[in-house]
Parts: C-alpha cells; structure tokens; sequence
C-alpha cells in the first residue's frame, strides 16, 4: 500500500493526463469518423478549459455543473461556426479549423478575464482519479453505442461517400454537425477536467501544437475502432516518461517512433480487422 | 396496390439544363407510369445522367417542372427527396465499400428507423427492437439479390456484378416508390445480364416501379414498357419499344444518316 501510495504521489498526474489524453482522442475520433478532419478540438479543450475555470473561480460553481459547463461552452462554439466551417472538406476544413483555433488562442491571450499571456493560476484541485475514470468509460460506453446504431453507420457512410450517403436520405449536413458539436463537448469536458488537477491553465496549451498532437495520438493508435485512440494516447503520453533516460534523445526517439508506425501500420497501431485476423489464425494453429 | 387507375408517377415538363453556356438539356418532357418500367436511352453525353441528377436533387433544374407523384421535387434536398419515395444507383457503382453488406443495406434504412438519442444511449427496447426489424429486413432484400449468404462479407471484396445487385438491395431499402437505374448491366457479361433481367422484372412485379438509363438496346427493349431517346439534350422520340426502333430520328442518331 506504501508503494501504491509513493507512486501515486508521483504520477497521478501523468495518469490524470493518459485519461485527459484519452479523452481528446476519442473527441477526434468523433469527427474522423465522420470523414471530417477537423483541428479545432485543442481550442474547444482551451474553451472549456476556461470556460470551467473561470466560473469555479469567479462564481464558486460546484465541480459537477463546472464540468457540464466546460463541455456546453464549446459545443454552443461549434454550432455556431460549425454551418460554414463544416461545408469545407479535406485540408481545406484541416486549415478552417486551424485558423479558428488560433482565433480562440489570440483571443484568450488578449483578454482581461482569462489573465492574458499569464494564464490563470490556483484553479482548485478539483479532479480526482475517479472522476476521469467515470467520464472516460461513460463516453466510450456511448461512442461505443453510437457506432452500432443509424447514427454511426451514417458517419462511416458520410465518410466513404457523401453523394451516395445523401441519396441514402442521409442528411449530411446535419450528421456532419452532430460529429462536430458532440467531439467539441468531449473535447470541452476533458479541457474542464484538466484544468482542475493541473492548477494552472494558459493560452499556449491550446495552440498549433497541441491540435497536431491530438490528431496524432488518434492517428497512432488507429482510427478504426475505439481501443486505437485510447491506445495511442496512452503512448504518446507515456512515451515522453519513459524516455526519460534519454534526456535530450527523447524528442527524437518520440519522433522516430511516430514515423515507423506510419510507415510500416498505415492504418495505425490498433487496427480492429487486422487483430481479428491475428487472433482466427491462432486459434487455427492450435486446432 | 389496389388504387384506381394510378397517375404517373414521375413527370418531368420541359425541363432545361445549361452549364454557363452549355446547355445540356432542352425543354425535356416525359412521364414515367406507376408499375411500369421505364427507360431512356440515347448516345454517350446526350445527358442522360444529368437528367437523374435532377430527379434526385443533386442538380437543379434550370427550367421546368420535375413532380413526383403531383407534388414538386424542385428546391428539394437530395435526402429530402429520398424520403419521398425515389432511389437510386449509380453508373460508377457507389456502394461503401468498407462496411459490410448489411451495413450497406442497413445504411439505406436509415429514414425509417425512428429511434432517438437517448434510446442509443440506453439500448433502449424500442432501439432494440427496430434494429433487430432492421437487421431482418436487410437479409430479406439480400435474399432478393441472392447476396443473403455474403451478408457480413466486406463490400469491397465483391466481385463486380454482385456490387451491382448489392447497390439495388441498398436501394431498395430506402423504401422507394420509383427506382432509378443508372446503366444497370454496363459490364456485365450475357449471363450476369439476364440474370439481372430477372432481377429487375421481379422488382417491377413487386410493385415499384423502375426507370433506367442503358446503352444495351436487347437489354433494354426486351424489359422496359416504354422508353424515351434522349440526343443532344433533347428527347428525339418517346413511345413502345417498338415505336421507338422504328423511328427514322432514333435510327439516324444512332446509325448515322445515309448518304443519298
């Protein structure tokens, strides 16, 4: 129990961070699945992030609706700039949302409330292991019910052909928005979760590099099922840790990493049917 | 099926389409009977596509009146018009083609499955139960096709003729009252095209009707109840298949005309 406890004294925030990770994945996960590629949820964490922030620190809500708040809070953002953004496609929609994220960035760095370039300091530790853990099963729970259902053979329909999922009596656009808006409250849920265990927020952890990093994580592990955006997350969380040993390495061997996986597991590391077809021949050679 | 004496089903009424300065189709008129299949024919670009891109709203018309069944399709979405009762398949089959065959099937359903969020959500047994209806009636109109036993193989895997029959039960599941087929048995070997003959006298026979665009003049004269020929964006002759061979314009456009 010692050992339990001196371990979690030093990494329950890395183990809060693979949950939050995990989170923003799925988010993105969301919106992939849907055909959309979309950056914007580094800027919908930041929003509920601050969202939730603020109203902890201002109007002393209670944990509970912070949280719901943080993930409504972005999810308004994204109805409302979802109806042009959304009719972009490709890297056209990749650049719009980029550029939206930045316009989030540059607005909380100017303005007075969320503290400028200093970010806000003494966020209550609010969070706790259980809570992420709550939030991360209910959502995958619900992602996984949402794949099995009109709703994700839509998605995946949208995504492999838009002409001929509308003459299915889809109604894309509206699809396409729902993806967007609900990968948004996830995105915006973690963002509140995060900013009550690190104590500290600022505008540079919503920025460029933390959309790529996202994307990442989802693209790593495989965009395929469930367990691949998890998967990656954890890694890319991790990896950094582990590499610790290696100093000034780390980044390169991170990087190193990342460009095997894409080379040689295209569709990332997690790749449902080719896991299936691992596990039947197993089971073949034993028979 | 016992109405009396039913309307035509499609009518389209000199419906122009011009691109810019191209125009692609002039004053276009023709009516599609309810029960009946239907065909329009003519050479390669004289716009026969287009003229499904209209009826199903993925193109607006820009002259005339396209109705279905007495009501305007004009200034419809293209699921909007699904939902009235139109589908369709297409020249360059569309079929997805990383899900399985249920799931395609599944996917033209999508109208008539009225479950809710929270009944996802919940698994609720309203949700249960019109998945498990859904998943039944995807394995009928497989059987339809002859694709049953294929149900969980992967789309793309399919060998070409059997995409095409997967496209019409896909089709088919929309519930539609008119479908539209866009060159049917383009690559299709002798076999597979009576096969599909069949196929698609089976449909009509179960009460839908059929219009079809086709290249293959025995495909087509031997299966549709009348047929339009549509040339240089207008429609050169309309009637019974044997009115329309025997007509001088549709000979000349196909043949050519003889030198004197």
């Amino acid at each position: 129990m010692e050992w339990f406890n001196d371990f979690w004294s030093t990494y329950s925030t890395l183990v809060f961070s693979v949950g939050v990770h995990a989170l923003l994945a799925l988010s993105i996960w969301l919106t992939l699945s849907c055909g959309l590629l979309s950056l914007a949820n580094a800027a919908f964490m930041g929003v509920g992030a601050y969202v939730s922030a603020l109203l902890t620190l201002h109007l002393e809500w209670s944990f509970g609706s912070v949280l719901l708040a943080g993930g409504i809070a972005p999810t308004l953002v994204a109805l409302i700039i979802g109806a042009p953004v959304l009719r972009l496609s490709g890297v056209y929609l990749a650049m719009a949302t980029l550029a939206f994220g930045e316009v989030v960035r540059i607005t909380v760095l100017n303005l007075e409330i969320t503290g400028g370039p200093e970010g806000l300091n003494g966020i209550p530790l609010a969070t706790e292991g259980w809570h992420i853990a709550l939030i991360l099963a209910v959502t995958v729970y619900g992602l996984a019910r949402l794949r099995r259902s009109k709703v994700g053979r839509a998605f995946e329909a949208i995504k492999e052909d838009e002409v001929a999922a509308r003459l299915m009596g889809i109604n894309v656009d509206r699809y396409k928005l729902l993806a967007f808006s609900l990968g948004a409250f996830i995105a915006g849920v973690a963002g509140a979760l995060n900013a009550h265990f690190t104590f500290f927020i600022s505008p540079r952890e919503y920025g460029f590099e933390n959309a790529v990093d996202i994307l990442t994580m989802a693209v790593l592990g495989g965009t395929s099922s469930l367990i691949g955006p998890m998967l990656g997350s954890s890694i890319l969380t991790l990896l950094p840790e582990l590499l610790r040993s290696l100093q000034d390495f780390r980044s390169l061997v991170n990087g190193a990493v990342l460009v095997l996986v894409v080379l040689f597991l295209p569709k990332g590391l997690w790749e449902s049917r080719r896991i299936r077809a691992f596990f039947k021949r197993l089971k073949g050679g034993q028979a | 099926m016992n109405a009396p004496q039913q309307p035509n089903l499609l009518s389209i009424r000199n419906v122009g389409k011009h691109f810019g300065g191209l125009h692609v189709l002039q004053d276009v008129s023709f009516e599609v009977p309810a029960g009946s299949i239907y065909g329009l024919i003519g050479p390669n670009g004289a716009g026969k596509t287009t003229v499904f891109n209209l009826i199903t709203g993925l193109l607006t018309p820009s002259a005339g009146q396209i109705d279905f069944q007495g009501q305007t399709l004009i200034g419809l979405e293209p699921h909007r018009i699904t939902h009235q009762g139109i589908a369709r398949t297409f020249q360059n089959i569309r079929i997805f083609k990383e899900m399985d065959l249920l799931e395609n099937v599944m996917v033209g359903m999508h109208d008539h499955l009225n479950y809710g969020g929270f009944g996802i959500f919940l698994n609720s047994p309203a949700c249960r139960a019109a998945e498990k209806k859904a998943r039944e009636r995807a394995l009928e109109l497989l059987s339809w096709v002859g694709l049953d036993h294929k149900a969980d193989m992967l789309a793309d895997n399919l060998s070409y003729g059997d995409q095409r029959k997967l496209e019409f039960a896909r089709a088919l599941a929309t519930e539609p009252k008119l479908l539209l087929l866009d060159e049917p048995v383009a690559g299709m070997n002798p076999s597979e095209k009576t096969i599909l003959m069949e196929e698609i006298n089976n449909i009509r026979n179960r009460g839908y009707g059929v219009f079809m665009i086709e290249h293959d003049m025995r495909f087509v004269m031997g299966l549709c109840d009348r047929i339009a020929v549509l040339n240089f964006g207008r429609i050169i002759a309309e009637g019974t298949p044997d009115e329309v061979r025997n007509n001088p314009d549709v000979i000349e456009a196909y043949l050519g005309k003889e030198d004197e």
